[in-house]
């Protein structure tokens, strides 16, 4: 297909439905209505459901309801409506129901604002209901990934049954960029478990309760496992112009766009600067943080948080390289010029060190 | 002796060993004398004798039935405290020739569900709700429950419920009764053998209606709990049948199954092949893809900006779509807010020869300025050399900029000259156009055409368009045709 001028919160449903989803249950919110604007547009017109439910709390579980049944389903929320759907995330991943979640992230807490903001990442990434799991989490970085990342998030959530977030920003689902769509498939048949209303799956129960707690334990422990299992085989980052760099920046979604234009600024200036951007952020790429690590000599991690992220890189890191924090938050998005005299400001000294270097 | 005839057996519906239950997997998990045994034979009875054991999925809730698929053996879905309606939708719309029945306590449905149930029965989903009413949360404990009557005590309402402080027991068949859709509410009782077999009838009733497409069904059962109500069991019943039935009267609320007219039926699934042109990614008309990138190098950052009103993101949207006919790489990222009126707009659009970094357009080396304030905001970051179009007779006395290319003429004026005040935008693209050569009008005209759907406001675009070139013509914009190339 033709590339097309497309908003990033259309690329997510056409992407949707050419991956075989057939049911969305959501409720407005800026800045994610058009994705459930555009469900309505289209689900009924190639046989699939749409309902605008009366709360994120009964879409979620609507979505349970439609991923117990065996049928590829998503809903679409922000900031405020995701918090209201954390319950249901709990319920779904113990279950180990398989769905999509995107979450078009605005400035909180509270009402906060409708500009984009990257916080609510720890409550998507570190799981923000009750008890042992996790969401796979992927971050759109363009138009194009809006569409690429939704197409495997639906073959994630199937692979590992469990629901798979894709994290994007308010600007990332506004903007728009052309975008290659993938050919369609046909719906995927309804797993064995689920429960579809015919002789063949009588037997099959969807549940998340265990009352036993040696049950309970192994159920966790399989959980756990998955989860292990995706940190081996998921983990996805792009690296840019890092094979020579010596500051790695890092950040994701609408902020990795901006430290490319840093990274371009910086080398202009004969700073050689790389940028790491996580693409998926559960499970996180630790490994290539790491690789990275050898050849750097610090990181700046830049967020549009008080410092969710950069948590995480820390982590990777285990103190192996200084890491250095941007943030702006409210519904500021930092211009490169902003990042870049940052940069020179905090490395100012190493730069010009390495410029003894060079004339030495 | 004679042979034995067996009058009252174990539904079809029920497994014969609860296997799901850690021990004890002849009986059930529920008290002596509680109602929920009773429902559920009264259920598994009416699923046996319809005929939809492999059709039937049970949606079990949290509290007392929250092990229903213990026993039901047919398909089992169980959901979060209160949220059993939201699940069922979603079971029966995916498949909608199941038969979905939500079963649900007070508390869950009355209480942390009410959204839920209301909302459900308010779409008349074509489900059946059955509701076991017993006043009391039971497995937590003995908690007050949402239909607690007036003056009956519990461990949250140590001194008996009141009226002041705790409200009134909830009606939900009455509730649920003031909706269009449901077609059948009635609400029944267990306090003796003949409520039950009237009960009996009544969820019979309420599955049949779903067999048959019919719509909403509910059904109230005021239902003994024994054990919370430090009663025995006959006590208990007679408690239902004195007590409860005196706070909520037993009866039909709603009947409208002989009015109810069956839901159309969905529209078959277009051909996957379809999709594509059905999600308007197929073109109608066979074009031919770009060709490779276009000769001349481009870099352009273009901020639009105006009042809400005046087209600001459609002039930065025909920019990026032409942008892309022609071969470019292009971005576009509007400044967005609430949908109130008087509020100020812009747009970040950015077209380039290179993959574009930053969508986000900080320095702009085209500054296209709809009203005074967005020059005074924008003008001080444009790129030295960069260019700025201004809708104004001329430009305010202190604000100006020497190193720049700038052009102010009275867009807005010329609009409403040409009859149509809201076309500025759109003769502020064509002078850009006609000074600066920047894009092919085939490309223009194609974006326009894409992107404005009424045929009036695409011919009045294309005046608009020759207006302002016709303009730039009369007293020609001070720039080097091809100066932005390989800026």
């Amino acid at each position: 297909m033709q590339a097309q001028l497309t908003k990033g919160n259309e690329a997510i449903v056409k992407a949707a439905v050419l991956a075989g989803c057939r049911a969305f249950y959501g409720y407005p919110i800026t800045p994610a209505s058009e994705i459930t604007e555009a469900a309505a547009l289209y689900l009924p017109q190639v046989g699939g459901v749409f309902l605008q439910a009366e709360s994120e709390t009964a879409s979620i579980n609507m979505l349970y309801g439609g991923a117990a049944a065996g049928i590829r389903c998503m809903t679409a929320s922000s900031g405020p409506g995701i918090s209201l759907m954390q319950e249901g995330l709990s319920y779904i991943a113990g279950a180990e129901l398989p769905c999509v979640v995107a979450d078009i992230m605005r400035g909180g807490p509270g009402l906060g604002n409708i500009a984009p903001e990257q916080s609510d990442y720890n409550q998507i990434v570190k799981g923000g209901g009750h008890g042992c799991y996790r969401t796979l989490v992927v971050a759109p970085g363009s138009v194009q990934e809006m569409a690429d990342l939704t197409t495997w998030a639906f073959d994630l959530a199937d692979e590992y049954r469990n629901p798979v977030v894709v994290l994007a920003d308010g600007y990332t689902g506004q903007m728009m960029e052309p975008v290659r769509f993938a050919d369609p498939i046909a719906v995927p048949p309804a797993p064995e478990w689920a429960v579809r209303g015919t002789a063949l799956t009588r037997r099959n129960l969807v549940t998340s309760i265990f009352l036993e707690p040696d049950l309970l334990e192994r159920h966790i422990r399989k959980l756990e496992a998955k989860y292990h299992e995706a940190e081996r085989q998921v983990a996805r980052a792009e690296c840019w112009r890092t094979d020579d760099a010596e500051i790695v920046l890092v950040g994701y979604g609408i902020m990795g766009r901006v430290l490319k234009a840093v990274v371009e600024q910086a080398r202009a200036q004969g700073i050689k600067v790389g940028l790491m951007r996580p693409i998926t952020l559960y499970p996180f790429p630790v490994a290539t943080l790491r690789e990275l690590s050898r050849n750097a000599r610090a990181f700046l991690v830049a967020e549009l948080s008080t410092g969710q992220l950069v948590d995480d890189v820390r982590l990777a890191l285990d103190g192996r390289r200084p890491v250095e924090f941007f943030s702006r938050v409210g519904g500021n998005v930092p211009s490169a010029e902003e990042v870049m005299a940052f940069l020179v400001h905090t490395f100012g000294a190493s730069i010009e060190n390495q410029e003894v270097l060079v004339h030495g | 002796m004679g042979s034995l005839t067996v009058t009252h057996e174990r539904a079809d519906s029920f497994f014969d060993t609860f296997e799901r239950k850690a021990e004890l997997q002849h009986q059930t998990h529920y008290c002596p004398g509680c109602g929920h045994g009773i429902v559920h034979k009264l259920l598994a009875q009416a699923i046996d004798e319809l005929g939809i054991q492999d059709r039937t999925i049970l949606i079990s809730p949290v509290g007392c039935s929250v092990f229903a698929y213990y026993y039901f053996d047919v398909g089992n879905v169980q959901s979060a405290h209160g949220r059993a309606p939201a699940v069922a939708t979603a079971v029966k719309r995916s498949r909608p020739e199941s038969i979905v029945v939500s079963y649900q306590g007070d508390g869950d449905l009355a209480a942390i569900g009410t959204a839920e149930i209301v909302h459900a029965a308010n779409r008349g989903e074509p489900i059946t709700v059955i509701f076991v009413n017993n006043g009391i949360y039971g497995m937590t404990g003995g908690q007050m429950a949402p239909t607690t009557p007036l003056g009956r005590k519990s461990t949250t309402s140590p001194f008996g419920r009141n009226q002041w402080t705790e409200g009134f027991p909830v009606h939900v068949c009455e509730l649920l009764n003031s909706l269009e859709a449901p077609v059948f509410i009635e609400r029944v009782g267990l306090g003796n053998n003949k409520q039950i077999m009237n009960a009996a009838k009544v969820i019979k009733r309420a599955m049949e209606n779903q067999v048959k497409g019919l719509g909403f069904s509910f059904v109230e059962v005021l239902s003994p709990c024994p054990t919370i109500w430090k009663f025995n069991p006959v006590e208990a019943q007679r408690f239902v049948r004195e007590e409860m039935a005196k706070v909520f009267a037993i009866g039909n609320l709603r009947d409208r199954t002989k009015e109810a007219v069956q839901r159309p039926a969905a529209t078959p699934p277009p051909a996957v092949e379809d999709i594509p042109r059905i999600l308007g990614l197929v073109n109608g008309e066979a074009e031919a893809p770009p060709t490779g990138r276009p000769d001349r190098a481009l870099n352009l950052h273009i901020k639009v900006a105006g009042f809400g009103g005046q087209g600001v993101l459609l002039l930065g949207e025909v920019l990026a779509e032409a942008g892309l006919e022609s071969g470019y790489e292009v971005s576009w990222l509007p400044s967005y807010g609430p949908e109130m009126r008087s509020g100020t707009s812009n747009c970040h659009v950015r077209l380039s020869s290179d993959p574009i970094d930053s969508p986000l357009v900080s320095r702009p080396n085209v500054l296209l300025a709809l009203n005074e304030p967005s020059l005074r905001k924008f003008l001080p970051a444009l790129e030295p050399g960069g260019i700025v179009l201004y809708n104004g007779e001329a430009f305010p006395e202190d604000c100006a900029r020497r190193d720049v290319r700038a052009m102010a003429l009275p867009f807005s004026h010329l609009a409403d000259e040409m009859g149509e005040s809201k076309a500025g935008n759109i003769i502020m693209l064509g002078a850009l156009l006609e000074a600066t050569g920047l894009l092919e009008e085939e490309q223009v005209i194609g974006a326009l055409r894409r992107l404005v759907k009424s045929q009036r406001w695409f011919e009045l675009d294309l005046k608009a368009l020759e207006c302002g070139r016709e303009e730039v013509r009369k007293q020609p914009f001070p720039l080097a045709e091809d100066y932005l190339w390989g800026v």
